[in-house]
């Protein structure tokens, strides 16, 4: 997966605005882990991602998102349903 | 062989970190007597209680007193047994009759307590591929409740009817649908615009749970609660409420004009599978149930303590969480936890106690003062108080 993926490259775009400590974002980049964001930010986030692609992303399903290339095909698949 | 208690070394290192300057310890307060219900010995010292939750004052009510004692004359000190099997006497009933009364409505459902009742309602209403959403500040409890269960979970921004809205929209058609929203959130003691919220659910087909822990007893005309101030009451499903603050023991309910309702004491796992409450609770609970139906002069007199106490602290030049007062609940904010301790501690040794709050039960890693006041407050304490805290606020550079 690279930015020529078109899901991703706006999965990218929107973790880059909530991505203050600039960390590099490829798709093996793991929330937790590298971007280390607070609740109020993956909130918001989430939001954001939900709004872009008008689907739901419950917790349930963030339990078992980790990396941001696993974020990107979650969304292809509801984006799809 | 690992151990398992590794995990939480950053907080014991943070807590030594913090007790190691000599402050006391906030989460380990011992209240050695209590004379009434805004004032304890602590330490040795007489300390007015603005951490209580008390907020009409009926712990020491003689009625309630009086009914507690004959019912542990009358039915024991203890049911030994579930609510299902051996552990419904005539005080739970009664106390559940003392409910609908007070809200009015068809069914009542009494649990242990009130993270029980939480639990036991969102667990069992919602199963899988049915969805919950929540507001993203909601109490421990609901979030719990939510997994115990297996549906799917969608928080939005708090207090956001916006971003409500856009969740329930984007639930797949034909699936079940919960709103959990509470009356008063306990952290800032700001309320929820429930006459927006609870509208959007109904025209998007979801069924509504209020949490009206915090209001019972004192907002809305009856005490009903929040939802009853903003007239949305009876569009509400299921009220959830606590025994443990208004009314001033321990226990949790539900209260439902769901047709349906009964069937939930037969699959409601935290109802079952725990024992009830003693007789002598549940007797004091009916008794100040049914006098805080009564409760008018007493909430209006609470409501003046809220407005004087917020007003004051303002002008002292502290930092609330609310710019107006909406509830018995005002939340000095504090710079840091290194702060709120000192002054937390500076406020009891000025014989004062309020609630040291801190994440993860804040929002937004917030470190909280949370004052709650008690109809039982004298105007007079109210005025001790502020002197108190402008006291504390100047020795600790709060202010």
């Amino acid at each position: 997966m690279d930015d020529s993926d078109e899901i991703y490259g706006r999965v990218k775009q929107l973790v880059d605005n909530f991505n203050k400590k600039g960390v590099p974002v490829t798709p093996d980049t793991r929330f937790q882990q590298d971007l280390e964001w607070d609740s109020l930010t993956v909130l918001d986030f989430v939001a954001g991602v939900e709004d872009e692609f008008d689907i739901i992303i419950s917790m349930n399903m963030q339990a078992e998102i980790e990396t941001v290339g696993q974020l990107a095909d979650a969304v292809r698949k509801l984006a799809k349903d | 062989m690992s151990d398992l208690f590794s995990k939480f070394d950053p907080l014991i290192e943070q807590r030594e970190a913090l007790l190691s300057s000599g402050l006391t310890d906030p989460f380990n307060l011992v209240m050695e007597k209590v004379e009434s219900p805004t004032v304890a010995i602590c330490n040795g010292r007489r300390t007015i209680l603005l951490g209580t939750y008390n907020y009409m004052g009926m712990t020491f009510d003689p009625d309630v007193i009086a009914a507690g004692k004959t019912a542990l004359d009358e039915f024991g000190s203890g049911t030994t047994g579930s609510r299902v099997l051996n552990g419904t006497y005539s005080g739970h009933k009664a106390c559940e009759d003392a409910l609908k009364a007070f809200y009015g409505m068809d069914h009542a459902m009494v649990f242990s307590t009130g993270y029980q009742a939480n639990l036991g309602i969102i667990s069992t209403i919602a199963g899988k591929d049915d969805y919950i959403v929540l507001d993203i500040d909601s109490h421990a409890s609901i979030y719990d409740g939510c997994a115990l269960g297996n549906a799917q979970i969608v928080p939005f921004r708090h207090n956001d009817i916006d971003a409500l809205e856009k969740r329930l929209r984007r639930i797949p058609e034909g699936a079940g649908k919960l709103v959990v929203l509470e009356g008063v959130y306990s952290m800032l003691g700001d309320i929820a615009p429930l006459k927006e919220m609870v509208a959007v659910s109904r025209a998007n087909g979801a069924m509504v749970l209020v949490d009206e822990a915090h209001s019972m007893g004192f907002i809305g005309e009856n005490g009903r609660g929040v939802a009853e101030a903003q007239g949305v009451i009876d569009d509400v499903d299921f009220v959830i409420g606590t025994f443990s603050k208004s009314v001033g023991t321990v226990g949790g309910f539900c209260v439902s004009n769901h047709p349906k309702f009964e069937i939930l004491r037969l699959v409601c796992r935290p109802y079952v599978f725990t024992a009830s409450l003693p007789p002598s609770v549940v007797a004091t609970a009916a008794t100040s149930i049914r006098k805080l139906m009564h409760g008018a002069d007493k909430r209006a007199h609470l409501w003046e303590n809220s407005k004087k106490l917020h007003a004051g602290l303002k002008a002292l030049g502290f930092t609330l969480g609310t710019e107006q007062p909406q509830s018995a609940i005002i939340a000095v904010i504090m710079p840091d936890l290194e702060t709120g301790a000192a002054m937390w501690e500076a406020l009891l040794k000025e014989g004062l106690y309020v609630n040291l709050a801190r994440p993860p039960a804040t929002p937004a890693g917030m470190t909280l003062l949370r004052c709650s006041l008690c109809a039982e407050h004298s105007s007079e304490q109210v005025d001790e108080i502020l002197a108190m805290f402008g006291a504390a606020g100047r020795a600790t550079g709060c202010i």
